[in-house]
């Protein structure tokens, strides 16, 4: 309550006091603002995304052929292990709860600014450190870190692994740990006491609600792996024998706790994506969301489960109880099938338009429903000892991750760019995006599947030349170069936008949320004024007084439905 | 218009979603509305129950997975094509959902679509029935596994296997043998009938690394640990893999059922030289196995074999192949 009261707008005076703020390099370095520190993580996520991608193409490259002498074995490892670090810690990650959280979330609930914005600000700058320290590995005589991205103990070992490069991926990961910690602690904050009046709980939109749960999940994950990696960085400086057998430890011990973080985690890169895909497909399908608290408590029943999984990426250990593990795993399906479900109501007798944030999410639907049904299969123990460590799970989690973190997440970085620029991305660009994308994101990971299945493991620099694997491999080549050049397009819109900008208007796609209320770019904090909030969607129910939500249950009920309300009436004279 | 488009044909369970929000306005239709509510339900149904069985009844594809060679391992294949069946089928429903709401409800206008939002009945039927989907799933996977896992007790034979950077150690504790290779080493080149392993193998890698040999027909039982890092066991053609972990003994058994040799390679990153760590099973009839097992080549850089060791596994030999022939290669290949 009184943090409510602090947090107020100020009074218009001060608030012009406010605006004098620094400019340039200057601005950038010392806001702490929510909607500059949110474009920071975006812009540093983003570059790291291409970055991680530039090593995906490499890494692919040097697949193409057999026994390919394209890469050094230490320079592959290194590649696969910051490609997936760089992707998983740095991009997926913070783009999600650091860049787009922390710029919409404010504005869904109303509020001007994060609960903590200072703490915000460290965040960042924490985040920016480590990603640097861990890139910094590359430098370093011994190489970057070439453990994997999962550092499994006692690989990861100064034993097994010396040198400066693991030591800097160590510190790399424990400082975004930290960094993702704070924003959660900022995050629950900011939605449980900086609501607008009016702005109840069960009108949080789905973006909202799946960072808060997100969030939470962030506070149990996050410091089981950054304690994991305080104790790894004491085996191996501080003469410590947590995971050595040598000295009485455990190497699996390293083991349940990086995936006690590793599987919420997939959960923590997930649900954002839930919640942009959540958000875009309601306004493009000019509908309310189906099913909007059966969606809040499947994200929450997601998360909960979540935490109970993690040993189903240790069936093969032969040391967790096999039952347990699988039947939970095989349950995530349940809460997940009716999001799907409920993507596809909120489609269902709606006006879909097409715009570029829509295309991306149909493309998560497709993506992500293959990498939910395969994961189904892996959750089963006998097919998982078929298929661990194969180009089965590389291409399942290819599909979860790249479905969500690329699919879902550029749509909601098409969405929100007029927002947060005020220009418009080219859409017929944007187009030209998406499908180089799509088609290449089928043609680089469906061969996997086969791949996987006929036994080909996954982080292996060479294969034998007589086993028939070269095809699938140079198709998948083929093909993660197809999504290569599609972030070309991107990089060319962007510099569209930038030279011959398209002015964007507060909301040019009729969106639903608060937001969207707000100018585009917004106000130094946000509102001016705000809308009476009465549902989920305040903006729309501003612009379309006339088409409020029909409750359940109320087809001919007392409230009258107008004739412009085209779907219903159109059935009504049908009928 | 409206009314047109709603006599179009649509596919089976297409019309859950909406339908149960348009239906019942008091009109002569509104009758008959309730048991066209069913109907797409049932033949959902229906269609679930059909699709099964029409594809049992012609052959059931594989999928790209092992038909198998142990008997787990062809347990672990009808679990795979069983639950591939249900995730395809499921996928096809739910895409063709998806493609059907994309091209079907794309903006034919700029009316704004009825407003609805909430059917719990619908809600809670696509709750029950994926929770009935994963629990048959579940009992399947139960069984099969614990297929899997079993042990029989009393092995016709034991090996100990152990992994390392970057190699394979196979220690037939009881029978004084041990074959030890490191990256593509294959130290003692033993293949089917005599012959040597790149004879007999399909392809010249499958003899990649050193080989671990198994009776047909019996049980072996393999204890599995790491000198080092955490490696992963893993046989192709068994469906299986077990990580190999220091201070972890991991113990599992195959029953082969057809002579052969089987590709495998460490699947767990293990450090540099991890995509080289091969090895390969080595599945001989039960005699060729014994002979096998007596005959004395110990390590890696041994000499050619002693004559009598030849001749001792030329008595398993079926006619086709002459003694000379093999005599002369086992050397060759073995020193190479």
């Amino acid at each position: 309550m009184t943090l409510l009261q602090q947090r107020q707008p100020a009074p218009s005076e001060e608030h012009e006091a406010h605006e004098a703020q620094p400019r340039f390099v200057l601005k950038w370095l010392t806001s702490t603002d929510h909607k500059v520190i949110g474009l920071s993580y975006m812009i540093t996520s983003v570059i790291i995304f291409y970055i991680a991608g530039l090593m995906a193409l490499f890494i692919r490259a040097q697949l193409t052929v057999p026994n390919s002498s394209f890469l050094s074995l230490q320079t592959y490892n290194e590649l696969f292990t910051m490609h997936g670090s760089l992707m998983l810690y740095l991009f997926a990650g913070p783009f999600a709860f650091g860049g787009l959280a922390n710029y919409i979330v404010p504005m869904q609930v109303g509020a001007p600014d994060m609960a903590f914005p200072r703490l915000n600000a460290l965040s960042y700058w924490l985040y920016l450190s480590g990603a640097i320290t861990m890139t910094l590995g590359f430098v370093t005589a011994g190489g970057a870190a070439s453990f994997g991205w999962v550092a499994y103990a006692p690989l990861s070992t100064s034993q097994f692994s010396p040198g400066a490069g693991a030591d800097l991926w160590i510190l790399g990961i424990a400082l975004t740990g930290f960094s993702a910690i704070f924003t959660g602690v900022n995050l629950v904050t900011t939605i449980f006491y900086l609501r607008a009046p009016g702005m109840t709980m069960f009108r949080l939109p789905i973006f909202t609600w799946n960072m808060l749960v997100t969030a939470l999940l962030i506070l149990i994950a996050f410091p089981v792996l950054t304690s994991a990696m305080v104790m790894l960085f004491a085996d191996r400086h501080f003469g410590s024998h947590i995971y050595s057998v040598q000295g009485g430890g455990s190497p699996i011990l390293y083991q349940h706790l990086f995936w006690f973080f590793g599987h919420p985690e997939v959960y923590i890169l997930a649900l954002p994506y839930f919640g942009i895909a959540t958000d875009v497909i309601p306004v493009f399908s000019r509908k309310p969301l189906f099913g909007y608290k059966g969606m809040v408590f499947a994200t929450m029943a997601i998360a909960a489960l979540s935490t109970g999984v993690w040993a189903h990426h240790m069936f093969t250990t032969g040391a967790v109880l096999l039952p347990f593990f699988s039947l939970l795993s095989l349950l995530i399906a349940v809460p997940t099938g009716i999001k799907f479900f409920n993507w596809i109501g909120t489609m269902w007798r709606g006006q879909l338009s097409f715009k570029t944030p829509m295309l991306f999410c149909i493309g998560f639907l497709f993506a992500f429903l293959m990498g939910g049904l395969t994961g189904v299969m892996l959750a089963s123990p006998p097919i998982d000892f078929a298929t661990h460590d194969t180009y089965f799970v590389v291409a399942h989690f290819h599909q979860v991750l790249f479905g969500t973190a690329v699919f879902a997440g550029f749509a909601g970085f098409y969405y929100w760019y007029p927002k947060m620029f005020g220009r418009m991305l080219d859409d017929r660009l944007g187009k030209a995006h998406f499908w180089l994308m799509f088609i290449g994101f089928w043609v680089t990971f469906l061969p996997q599947y086969v791949l996987g299945l006929w036994g080909m493991p996954r982080r292996v620099a060479n294969y034998p030349a007589d086993l028939g694997w070269q095809t699938l491999n140079v198709v998948s080549t083929v093909g993660a170069f197809m999504i290569g050049v599609s972030f070309v397009i991107l990089l060319v819109n962007l510099l569209v936008s930038w030279l011959h900008p398209v002015p964007a208007g507060d909301n040019p796609w009729d969106a639903h949320t608060l937001e969207w209320f707000a100018t585009s770019p917004p106000a130094h904090h946000n509102f001016e004024r705000l809308p009476p909030i009465r549902s989920e969607r305040p903006t729309w129910d501003f612009h379309h007084p006339d088409a409020k939500t029909i409750a359940h249950g109320q087809r001919n009920g007392h409230e009258k439905v107008p004739l412009a309300v085209g779907g219903a009436a159109n059935e009504t004279a049908g009928d | 218009m409206a009314s047109l488009d709603r006599v179009t044909p649509q596919p089976p369970g297409t019309r859950g979603v909406g339908a149960p929000a348009t239906a019942g306005r008091g009109s002569p239709e509104a009758v008959s509305t309730s048991l066209r509510k069913c109907l797409p339900k049932w033949r959902l149904a229906l269609w679930l129950l059909v699709i099964p069985v029409v594809l049992g009844g012609c052959d059931v594809p594989s999928f790209w997975q092992n038909h198998g060679a142990t008997k787990t391992a062809q347990d672990e294949f009808s679990l795979y094509v069983g639950t591939t069946l249900a995730a395809v089928i499921i996928g096809v429903l739910v895409g063709g959902l998806i493609l059907w709401a994309v091209i079907r409800y794309r903006r034919r206008s700029d009316e704004i679509p009825r407003q609805f939002q909430y059917h719990v009945p619908l809600e809670i039927t696509y709750t029950i029935i994926p929770i009935v989907i994963v629990l048959i799933i579940f009992g399947f996977t139960f069984v099969t596994e614990n297929s899997v896992d079993a042990i029989v007790h009393q092995p016709y034979s034991k090996v100990h296997v152990t992994a390392f950077q970057w190699g394979w150690k196979f220690d037939y504790t009881y029978q004084k043998k041990y074959v030890e290779g490191a990256q593509l080493q294959n130290p003692d080149n033993v293949g089917l009938d005599g012959r040597t392993c790149l004879e007999s193998a399909p392809e010249p890698s499958y003899c990649n690394g050193p080989g671990l040999v198994m009776p047909v027909g019996k049980t072996m039982e393999i204890t599995l640990t790491s000198n080092d890092v955490v490696h992963g066991f893993y046989v192709n053609a068994f469906n299986f893999s077990r990580y190999a972990q220091p201070g972890i003994r991991n113990v599992f058994d195959f029953n082969v059922l057809r002579a052969g040799i089987y590709r495998a390679q460490c699947t767990q990153l293990c450090g540099l030289y991890h995509s080289k760590m091969f090895f390969h099973v080595v599945a001989l009839p039960v005699p060729q196995f014994q002979a096998w097992l007596r005959s004395d080549q110990l390590t890696p850089d041994s000499q050619p074999a002693p004559q009598s060791q030849g001749s001792g596994a030329n008595s398993q030999l079926p006619p086709a192949y002459p003694p000379s022939s093999h005599a002369g290669n086992l050397p060759q290949t073995g020193t190479s």
